[in-house]
């Protein structure tokens, strides 16, 4: 088996690794970098737990190789929130919606949603929406998970039940 | 279009927070209620949020290593021969074991239980394989990429064999383990329905028959099963492993492998979802520990998806014809349910499920109910629990209800008023015997309708019919046995350990577990809110065997009831030990103190206080400062033990469309309106419904384990395994009713009801909806080419594995049992007197017994012996035959009628045991 030498960014710090040329990123990232933060709940890319922001877009990191993330900016899960600790805005309307529970599938589908609302954009209800439906979680019956989408989209007029009600 | 009921504006307005915080404060009888009954953040997100939770897998230790197993390919079969030299030879490879390697140790496979299997149970597949997935050998490399290079190296040959796959097969077909005489795993019931009911089933003015057939299911928790275990030293193990109680976890392996409890510890700090798969460890963890002991590593085993899916336990496969008779005016006579349920090869318990005959009418006025229910050895994965296992009970009555309501004429809402029991109805027993004294299915109605305009949704209805658009409204009520203590070993009663720590902040250590329950949270709410501190001033500390006392965490919906009262116990304890000491320090009497925002006040004396800072210094470090006899210190522990068992109640709306063109069903409008009495969390508690009736929605409509005629799984990646999407479900709407149960706290257990009620309410609103076209065969799921089948009007013909004709293997190896050896010519002394070792198949599993038998003529006396003590009896012996009674008090006074049969050595028989009906008895001549 081929050994590739590969270096990326991953939330702001410089990685070097050596890796067969099959080892997946979502393993890379966990196994070679540490960031146990990125979940795999298929390694079939149906369920979105391992989402991460490759160069700003939304991937599953398990359908990616390592090798083919060579010379990329990654953020994962631990890269969201701030270096004082403040919750990103992701997070935090994730928690006062109490959008999740075990929180397996919660690293995945901030990560969507932050890839979504980078910069201050604003997507559309319907936009967030169907990318969530590539998310699965078997906890929460999605209520929490929709409730925060909605706050984070452009048309947010609904009225919201939950923690600041 | 508008969600029909009344207007999508005014949907919010159903939940009814403050009602429901107001019923919680009653109930608990807290005056201030500063967090009992509040939606506070959880404890546990910010680290779940950000990546820092420690999930099994997150777990790596010094000189781990990996493990993948081969498993089989065949459902069924004998193994002829396995080669490793192969696979062993791949680098990286450091060891492959076979059960032969692992036969050295004593493994008890036992259930959740804790009794043994009633058929040979190994880790690994040991000569036969039964399912295809059962591992056969397990691999151990540097990592799991070359652990499953190796794996498929492996190389076995098989004589395969013609497999059991569906219950209709275990029925007819061939015996699924050698040497047992039948495939039946457990029984229960009467076989013949009793004279006296058939008797009033046969007459009465309506009597409908009601099939369902309920798929299988994958619990499919998000995170898969895994486990690392690390040897520390030579008789200490620790395992971390994704489970649903620490503390069940480490009394099983002890249990399981021989090993004294003291040496092993669990830890299982975050899990990524249980739903009953993860109760204790099954074959793969076992044999990832056994491995561990042998080779003397830390290793780490995590399940992959394409595992999980077609090589886990799996659950719900069943069977069931419920005949309900009902006079004219739609009022229940009588009932009886023939239930059966696929075990698959090696169950993690030999399930009959007795609970779906005991809660089928509990809440209803039924004069009188029979049944028979057995469960079914097959050659597929083995049986499991998932979230509500009994929820057949629920499924059948209301799906039945609904189709006696078309079929007598009356309104599917009216007939469940005339038939459900009232509070002013109770306290009453069931048919069945469940006492019932607070139960409220028919209030949980009475509030959902006066919060839904059902007439409003009929006009509707009508009109859209006409515009061929098919709207049904579904309509379900339950009650669920929640928080159970005291009948089964391991359902215990819970122990909360609490201190105030010298800084005045509070630590609870608790032997709760959180798969997602959120108990960090509505403990801490539990305890700021009767110590009078603040939430953020509260860490609760679980998900370590090495912390807390025994408790079976999560199962049954039992963790919010029974550790909810034991935190408050607890509190109030230390509570009183607090104003005790800031009493003396104050020189006040306590009931003066007031405690309140982590201050100590005396009550009309304003300039008096102290923080609980201050006095815990006192307490912890200025013995000299502490009341004569007081122990220093400020801690306190309460187990409590809550009433047997915790009725929560629901009654539940959804509003469907049918597309009458493709058969897809769209969700329009869902509420929920559940008493859960207490609600520690109204975000929890919804969050636990909400789930539950996602799973509901998925077993209704699209989740499905299959097997093809030879038993290969059909659905193996979550591409085949449909689990609902965010756009897959609706918004929920809550109404809560709080009426307090009688545990302490007054909470009520919410964690399966939503996966219970919420099958009916959907398949009733599918059938609602296509009344036009005809009744809806409650065949789960209901898929749109079944549905299409309905409103087409064509017969699908889609038969189940089992009953296809089954295409021959290559080799096949009929596997005979030996017929009974029958001797005649024996005198009746001979062939019956003297010990016998006999089982009694029990839902709690078998029940081991030695019988002593002595015959003089036609009369028989004796003994049975069992570890609860010899009761001796008398009766009657007709050639072969023995016939006895035995009065038993305990648990309950109840005469058990044997009925025996003697061939050979061997002796097989019936217990009839009162409304239990009867469970199987065998066994042979004590050597
Ligand atoms: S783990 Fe990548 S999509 Fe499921
Ligand atoms: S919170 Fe458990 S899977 Fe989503």
């Amino acid at each position: 088996m081929s050994t590739h030498n590969i270096e990326m960014t991953i939330n702001g710090r410089r990685h070097t690794g050596a890796v067969e040329a099959r080892v997946s990123l979502a393993d890379f990232l966990r196994d070679g970098a540490g960031y146990t933060g990125v979940h795999l709940g298929c390694e079939h890319g149906v369920c979105g737990a391992c989402t991460v922001i490759v160069d700003g877009r939304a991937v599953r990191s398990c359908l990616m190789l390592a090798v083919q993330a060579d010379s990329s900016t990654i953020t994962t899960v631990e890269g969201l929130a701030a270096p004082d600790g403040t919750l990103h805005t992701v997070q935090q309307t994730m928690m006062d919606e109490h959008g999740l529970q075990c929180g397996f599938c919660t690293p995945g589908i901030v990560m969507t949603m932050a890839a979504l609302t980078a910069g201050g954009k604003k997507p559309t209800e319907a936009q967030l929406l169907g990318a969530l439906s590539g998310h699965l979680c078997r906890c929460t019956g999605y209520q929490g998970i929709r409730r925060a989408a909605q706050r984070l989209t452009a048309t947010d007029s609904r009225e919201i039940r939950g923690g600041e009600e | 279009m508008s969600a029909p009921g009344n207007p999508p504006a005014q949907r919010t307005s159903a939940t009814t927070d403050s009602e429901q915080q107001n019923g919680a404060t009653k109930a608990a009888g807290i005056t201030a209620g500063r967090y009992i009954g509040q939606r506070t953040p959880r404890k546990e997100d910010p680290r779940l949020l950000t990546g820092r939770g420690q999930f099994v897998d997150d777990i790596s230790l010094p000189g781990m290593l990996h493990i993948a197993f081969a498993r089989s390919p065949i459902a069924r079969g004998a193994i002829v021969s396995i080669n490793i030299e192969v696979a062993r030879d791949v680098p990286g490879v450091h060891a492959i074991y076979t059960q032969e390697d692992l036969a050295s140790f004593k493994v008890d496979m036992i259930s959740f239980f804790l009794v043994s299997p009633d058929i040979k149970t190994t880790p690994l597949a040991d000569g036969r394989v039964a399912y295809v997935g059962e591992p056969v050998a397990m691999v151990i490399a540097d990592n799991r990429y070359i652990a499953e290079d190796a794996a498929s190296l492996v190389e076995v040959e098989y004589a395969e064999e013609d497999p059991v796959v569906s219950i209709g097969d275990a029925r007819t077909g061939p015996i699924v383990h050698p040497g047992t005489e039948d495939n039946i795993a457990s029984q229960m019931g009467e076989e013949e329905i009793e004279e006296e009911l058939a008797a009033a089933l046969k007459s009465a003015p309506h009597l409908i028959t009601h099939k369902v057939v309920h798929q299988r299911i994958s619990q499919s928790p998000m995170e898969t099963r895994g486990v690392v275990v690390t040897r520390e030293g030579a008789q200490e193990l620790t395992l971390y492993i994704t489970c649903q109680s620490p503390h069940l976890v480490a009394r099983w392996v002890s249990l399981a492998l021989g090993l004294p409890q003291t040496a092993i510890r669990v830890i299982a700090k975050d899990v990524g979802g249980g739903f009953g798969l993860k109760n204790h460890p099954w074959k793969e963890e076992t044999a990832v520990i056994l491995a561990a002991l042998l080779f003397d590593r830390p290793l780490k085993w995590i399940e992959d998806r394409y595992e999980n899916l077609t090589a886990s336990c799996q659950a719900r496969e069943q069977e069931m014809v419920l005949q309900v008779a009902f006079d004219n005016d739609g009022r229940l006579l009588a009932s009886h349910g023939d239930y059966s349920v696929n075990n698959g090869a090696f169950p993690q318990l030999s399930e009959s499920n007795i609970a779906v005959h005991m809660f089928l009418w509990a809440a209803h006025k039924m004069p009188a109910y029979g049944f028979l229910t057995r469960g079914w050895y097959s050659n597929t994965p083995g049986y499991a629990a998932y979230r509500g296992p009994w929820g057949m009970e629920t499924l059948i009555r209301e799906t039945a209800l609904d189709v006696a309501a078309r079929r007598i004429g009356i309104d599917p809402i009216e007939i469940r008023r005339r038939n459900l029991l009232r509070l002013e109805d109770q306290p009453t027993e069931s048919c069945m015997q469940v006492q019932l004294e607070d139960i409220t299915p028919a209030e949980c109605l009475d509030k959902l309708l006066a919060n839904f305009d059902v007439a409003e949704f009929r006009t509707e209805q009508e009109a859209q019919r006409k515009e061929k658009r098919y709207l049904g409204l579904g309509i379900a009520t339950y009650i669920e046995p929640t928080g159970g203590a005291g009948s089964i070993p391991t359902m215990t009663g819970e122990l909360a350990q609490v201190r105030i720590e010298p800084t005045g902040k509070v630590t609870a250590t608790m032997s709760t577990h959180s798969q997602g329950h959120g108990t960090a949270t509505t403990m801490a709410q539990i305890f700021a809110d009767r110590l009078g501190v603040s939430y953020e001033d509260v860490t609760v500390f679980e998900g370590d065997s090495s912390r807390g006392g025994f408790s079976p965490g999560a199962a049954g919906s039992r963790q919010g009831v029974i550790a909810g009262g034991a935190a408050i116990m607890a509190a109030d304890l230390l509570a009183a030990r607090v104003k005790q000491l800031a009493a003396h320090v104050m020189d006040v009497t306590p009931e003066l103190i007031t405690m309140d925002d982590g201050m100590l006040r005396v009550e009309g004396n304003a300039e008096k206080s102290r923080s609980l800072a201050e006095i815990a210094n006192i307490a912890y470090g200025e013995p000299d400062r502490l009341p004569a006899g007081f122990e220093s210190g400020l801690e306190a522990q309460y187990r409590y033990q809550p009433p047997p068992m915790t009725f929560s109640s629901a009654a539940n709306a959804c509003i469907v469309e049918v597309d009458a063109g493709t058969g897809f069903v769209k969700i329009l409008r869902w509420i929920s309106s559940e008493d859960c009495g207490t609600a520690i969390n109204p975000s929890v508690v919804e969050g636990q419904i909400s789930g539950g009736l996602a799973q509901a929605i998925g077993m209704v409509l699209m989740e499905k384990v299959g097997f093809d005629e030879r038993g290969n799984p059909t659905a193996a990646t979550y591409k085949d395994y449909h689990l609902p999407a965010i756009s897959d479900i609706p918004d929920f709407e809550f109404l809560h009713a709080s009426t307090p149960s009688q545990s302490v706290g007054g909470m009520r257990g919410v964690g399966e009801g939503g996966a219970i009620i919420g099958v009916p309410t959907l398949v009733n609103a599918i059938a609602d909806a296509l009344v036009p076209f005809g009744e809806v065969p409650v065949e789960l799921p209901l898929t749109p080419t079944k549905l299409l089948s309905v409103i087409e009007g064509r017969d699908l013909g889609e038969k189940p594995a089992g009953e296809q004709p089954v295409i021959a293997a290559s080799q096949p190896v009929r596997v005979e049992v030996t017929p009974a050896v029958i001797t005649t010519d024996e005198s009746t002394a001979a062939r019956i007197d003297g010990d016998w070792n006999m089982a009694l198949s029990t839902p709690m599993g078998a029940q081991e017994m030695t019988g002593h038998f002595e015959t003089s003529g036609e009369a028989l006396s004796g003994y049975l012996s069992s570890p609860e003590g010899q009761m001796a009896f008398t009766g009657t012996v007709t050639g072969n035959k023995l016939q006895f009674d035995l009065r038993v008090v305990k648990p309950m006074k109840i005469t058990l009628k044997y009925n025996l049969e003697v061939n050979g050595d061997r002796i097989a028989g019936k217990c009839k045991m009162g409304i239990m009906g009867s469970m199987k008895v065998s066994g042979q001549r004590a050597p």
